[in-house]
Formats: structure tokens, C-alpha cells, sequence
């Protein structure tokens, strides 16, 4: 009985006052397609980014002519006695010139006759910040200048210095600017919402002290406003969606077979989303009403 | 006194009960040493006095900002007096917390100069929303609401919406709303300011019949030829002061 009267109030106010119920579903509408398009886009970016990290990785060359006995050791010392190492790949110098072969640079290597390349050890860091470490203990700098290496077997350890520097900083730009987007436009979002409901509200104001003056209690009044407010966000958030599907299938599905970046693997799923949007839709137009009515019921 | 201490400024010392006069028994209405400042210079009323008793119908006259409307607000509990103590129906309106001022309000009717009805509902769904509030049956606004708008004459525009009513039956439709619950008083807040004497005549039977049933009628008002036909208790205000309270008055002295 009580639900069914604060529901029929709700839809009442909703038809009786279509106008600034309107404006604040289109808010509604607007605010969840900006939300449903970067979500995506920013989760789209940041696993690019978080995919050119997992890159990093370091070379130790070690000297020509090891021993099956020395790369033992080195191996050992790589995979044991170093912190921050997730894995190390062995790759012996014959394995190194055949990829230099298949990437098409064979021809220089034959004019040399024989193989100029190292034998290898390819080290990945747990994260990619922990890159220049591993370089540390692997060759610590001597305090003449320059580097020493820590086994005798080992040539020289380089982490391509100059790349692994600009992917990480560029990487970290990248993450730490979405993030703030995202930030801002929540914010936004929710004030953008609040503002028109208080609008809405405010031509009621008169409504809300006759409902107090009669004897109705707060939340009395405070229902069905609430349930508009619920019906406004969840009208406005269902035809986002709408929309957002509309452009997934006809634009992105077709354009994602061919970029990578659009179907970058960690991308949060349609369905998800969907909920995500519409909790949030209905969510914030129930409570922004519910908080927005505060200021009229103290009559 | 809780909502009091909320305010800022408060002008008058703390109440000593020994100040105020002694409660009136078996009285409706009683109202002792009531003072409201709005600031140190704006008075609304000052140390008011009177009881009222069960049954009486009660003219509240005075010029403008004579305080007829601060009492009829400190009366719903709409603002708290600075000083002193009300009573009504037995509750001390000191006592009754902030959440249950809608429960007191049931217990009290009032009409206003400016009708105060919902502009989006009809005349029967404004009369029925009274009955709503304190979570009425549907078969019991069947009921009682045809009654009401029989008694008060507005049986054909129960489809009507107040913006298609007169001020005559506007004002008709707000007394049915705040007769419908049956409350043991009535307040009514110039309830003829905005009428033609005619239509005021019709309005003031209206509650005269109400008072019969054995309601308590309070009517601030200044309209004189209405309190001089009535003849019936009158109390005068000025500047926020009883300065008459006759048992059969007319209008001025």
C-alpha cells in the first residue's frame, strides 16, 4: 500500500512536472555516455601503457667463449642471488643471429662470416621500475666511474637506457592524466546531476512546505522524490546504454578486428559496464534527490 | 527547549519556571508568559497569556504585525517561542522533539489567507493527501472524503484543480483538508483576508458549524464586520501584547 502510493506519486510528479523532469534526465543521459565512452577509453590507455612497460627488460652479454659451466653460474646468479628478476630467458648467440636473419638482416651478418653476437641472458623486472635496480646489482657502478660486473663471465649489462627511461615516463604521464580525468569528470558529473535536481526542486518548494504544514513526515515527503529521482536516473541510463550499444556494434566491434589498442585485452566487458552505468545513474539521481530535498524540509 | 538553543542570538535569559503563571486545567490552548524576539529590537509576541477552553471559538484581532501570525506559527510548532511555555491538548510543545512535529501537526488543523492547497492535485486528492499522510486506508478516504466536501459544499468539483476554483472555494477545499482528520483544534490564519465579504460570511459559517461538532476554533483575523456579527471571545493584540480579552467582543472597543 505505502509502496505502491510513494510510487504513484513519483510517476505523478514525474508527467505533472515533464519539463525539468526532462532536462534532468537528458543531464542524466549526457553525463552517462560521457562516463560510458571514457571509461573504456581510459581503461583502453592505460592497459597500452601498462603493456609497453611489461617490455622493459635488460641484456647481459656475456663474454665469447663461455663455458657451459660459466653460464651455469651466471644463470644461478640471475635467477637466485637477484632481487626484483621475474624471469630470464637464456638466448645462445646462434638463436640471436637466426632472429636477426628472420627480421631481415641477415645479409650484413653474412658479410661478416662469422657470428659477432653474444650469448645472451634476457631479463624481464617483477615491475618495470625496478629495472635500474637489477642493472645495479648485475654491474654496480665503480667508484672510478664507470661500470664494473659483478661475475667474470659477464661482458657488459645495458637495459637500453634511453628507451626504457622514456617508456617509463611517458607510460607514468599517461596513467596519473587519465586517473585525474577520470577524477574530474565524476566530480562533474555528480555536481552536474545535483544542480539539476536542486532546479527541479526548487519550483516544488512551495509543494514541500504544504506537505510539512498538513503533518506529513520527512521521509514521507522524501520517497517518492527519492523514486523519481530513481526513475529520472534509470530512464536517462537506460537510454545512454542504448546508445553506447548502438555505437559499439556499428563502430568499435567492426574497427576493433583491425586496432589492437581498441581491443586491448583488459578492457572492462560491455556487460559490466552496463551495470556499472546504470547502478550509478540511478544511484546518484536517488540520493542527490533525497540530500537536494534536505534544505526545503526544514520548515 | 532543544530547538532553541539552536539559535544564535537568543535575547531573553533561560525560562525560570517560577516566573511563569500557573497552568490553566483542563484547557486546550494554554499559552504562558509566550515572548518571541525575532532580534533584540523585532518582537513578534510578547509575554502573552491565555487559555483556552475545549468547545470555545476564539477571535485573535490586532492590526498588522500585531502578532497574530507569530502565534498561530509558534502554535504549529513552525517556530519556537524565545520564552515562556504553550500547551496544547496536553502537550508541552517544548517537549515535542523535531521528529515529531508532524505527529502534534495531525492533531492540529490550520487554514491559511493563501489557501496553501497542492496546485497539482485535485480538489478531492488534496483532501484525501491529509488523510494519506497519517497512512489511511484507501477505503477509508472513500469514506470520509465525500463527507467532508459534502460538508463543505463542494460536492460537484471534486475532479476540479484549485487553479480552476474561486478563492471562496479554495479557501472552502483548505478547510476541508484540515477538518477531514477530525483534529480536536483549528487554526485559522486570516482565513477571509483574500475574500469578499460574502464569500467570508459562507467561510465563517463554515467554521461555526465546525465549532459545533466541539472543535476548538482560533481564528486570527481583522476582519471586523465578521467579529462583530460573531460576537464571541475576542482577544486584541498590539505590538506583540494582549491588550483585550472579552468574552463577547466586538471588533474596538
Amino acid at each position: 500500500m505505502r509502496l505502491g502510493f510513494f510510487f504513484r506519486e513519483a510517476l505523478r510528479a514525474l508527467t505533472r512536472n515533464a519539463v525539468p523532469s526532462f532536462a534532468a534526465m537528458a543531464t542524466v543521459l549526457v553525463t552517462v555516455l560521457v562516463l560510458g565512452v571514457f571509461i573504456p577509453v581510459v581503461q583502453a590507455t592505460t592497459g597500452a601503457a601498462n603493456e609497453v612497460r611489461s617490455r622493459v627488460m635488460a641484456d647481459v652479454y656475456l663474454k665469447p667463449g663461455v663455458t657451459q659451466a660459466e653460464i651455469a653460474r651466471v644463470r644461478n646468479l640471475i635467477e637466485h642471488q637477484t632481487p626484483h628478476v621475474a624471469r630470464a630467458v637464456y638466448v645462445p648467440k646462434e638463436k640471436a643471429i637466426a632472429a636477426e636473419r628472420k627480421a631481415g638482416r641477415g645479409e650484413f651478418y653474412d658479410l661478416l662470416g662469422a657470428n659477432p653476437l653474444p650469448d645472451t641472458f634476457r631479463i624481464y623486472p617483477d615491475k618495470p621500475d625496478n629495472i635500474g635496480k637489477i642493472r645495479n646489482e648485475l654491474s654496480p657502478l665503480a667508484p672510478a666511474g664507470g661500470r664494473t660486473v659483478i661475475d667474470p663471465a659477464i661482458d657488459e649489462v645495458r637495459n637500453r637506457e634511453e628507451d626504457t627511461n622514456k617508456i617509463l615516463s611517458a607510460t607514468r604521464v599517461v596513467k596519473i592524466t587519465m586517473a585525474l580525468l577520470a577524477v574530474l569528470l565524476c566530480v562533474a558529473s555528480i555536481l552536474l546531476i545535483a544542480n539539476t535536481i536542486r532546479l527541479s526542486l526548487y519550483a516544488r518548494r512551495r509543494e514541500v512546505e504544504v506537505m510539512k504544514l498538513v503533518g506529513a513526515t520527512d521521509w514521507f515527503i522524501r520517497w517518492p522524490f527519492v523514486l523519481e529521482g530513481m526513475l529520472v536516473g534509470a530512464l536517462g541510463g537506460v537510454m545512454a546504454i542504448l546508445l553506447l550499444g548502438v555505437v559499439k556494434v556499428a563502430l568499435v566491434d567492426p574497427l576493433a578486428a583491425q586496432f589492437a589498442l581498441i581491443a586491448a585485452p583488459n578492457t572492462i566487458n560491455f556487460g559490466l559496464l552496463i551495470a556499472v552505468l546504470l547502478a550509478a545513474s540511478v544511484g546518484v539521481s536517488a540520493i542527490g534527490s533525497g540530500l537536494s530535498l534536505r534544505r526545503f524540509l526544514r520548515v | 527547549m532543544a530547538a532553541t538553543e539552536n539559535r544564535p542570538r537568543r535575547a531573553a535569559p533561560a525560562p525560570r519556571r517560577s516566573v511563569l503563571p500557573p497552568p490553566v486545567p483542563g484547557a486546550i490552548v494554554d499559552l504562558r508568559s509566550v515572548t518571541k524576539r525575532y532580534s533584540k529590537v523585532d518582537i513578534g509576541v510578547e509575554d502573552v497569556t491565555f487559555a483556552v477552553q475545549p468547545g470555545e471559538f476564539l477571535f485573535v484581532v490586532g492590526a498588522s504585525g500585531s502578532g497574530k501570525s507569530t502565534l498561530m506559527r509558534l502554535l504549529i510548532k513552525e517556530s519556537e517561542p524565545t520564552f515562556g511555555s504553550i500547551t496544547v491538548a496536553g502537550h508541552d510543545l517544548a517537549t515535542v522533539p523535531r521528529s515529531k512535529i508532524p505527529y502534534y501537526r495531525r492533531n492540529v488543523g490550520v487554514i491559511f489567507q493563501d489557501f496553501k492547497l497542492l496546485p497539482s492535485r485535485t480538489v478531492h486528492d488534496n483532501v484525501a493527501y491529509a488523510l494519506q499522510v497519517t497512512g489511511g486506508r484507501r477505503r477509508e478516504i472513500r469514506e470520509k472524503v465525500p463527507d467532508i466536501l459534502r460538508l463543505t459544499g463542494l460536492s460537484t468539483k471534486l475532479h476540479n484543480y484549485p487553479d480552476q476554483l474561486s478563492g471562496g472555494e479554495q479557501q472552502r477545499v483548505s478547510v476541508a483538508r484540515a477538518f477531514v482528520n477530525h483534529p480536536p483544534l483549528l487554526l485559522a490564519d486570516e482565513p477571509t483576508g483574500n475574500l469578499d465579504p460574502e464569500t467570508s460570511i459562507g467561510i465563517m459559517q463554515l467554521l461555526y458549524r465546525i465549532n459545533r461538532t466541539g472543535t476548538t476554533v482560533i481564528v486570527a483575523t481583522h476582519d471586523k464586520s465578521m467579529v462583530d456579527r460573531m460576537r464571541r471571545r475576542v482577544i486584541e493584540l498590539s505590538a506583540g501584547r494582549v491588550i483585550r480579552d472579552e468574552a463577547t467582543g466586538r471588533y474596538s472597543t
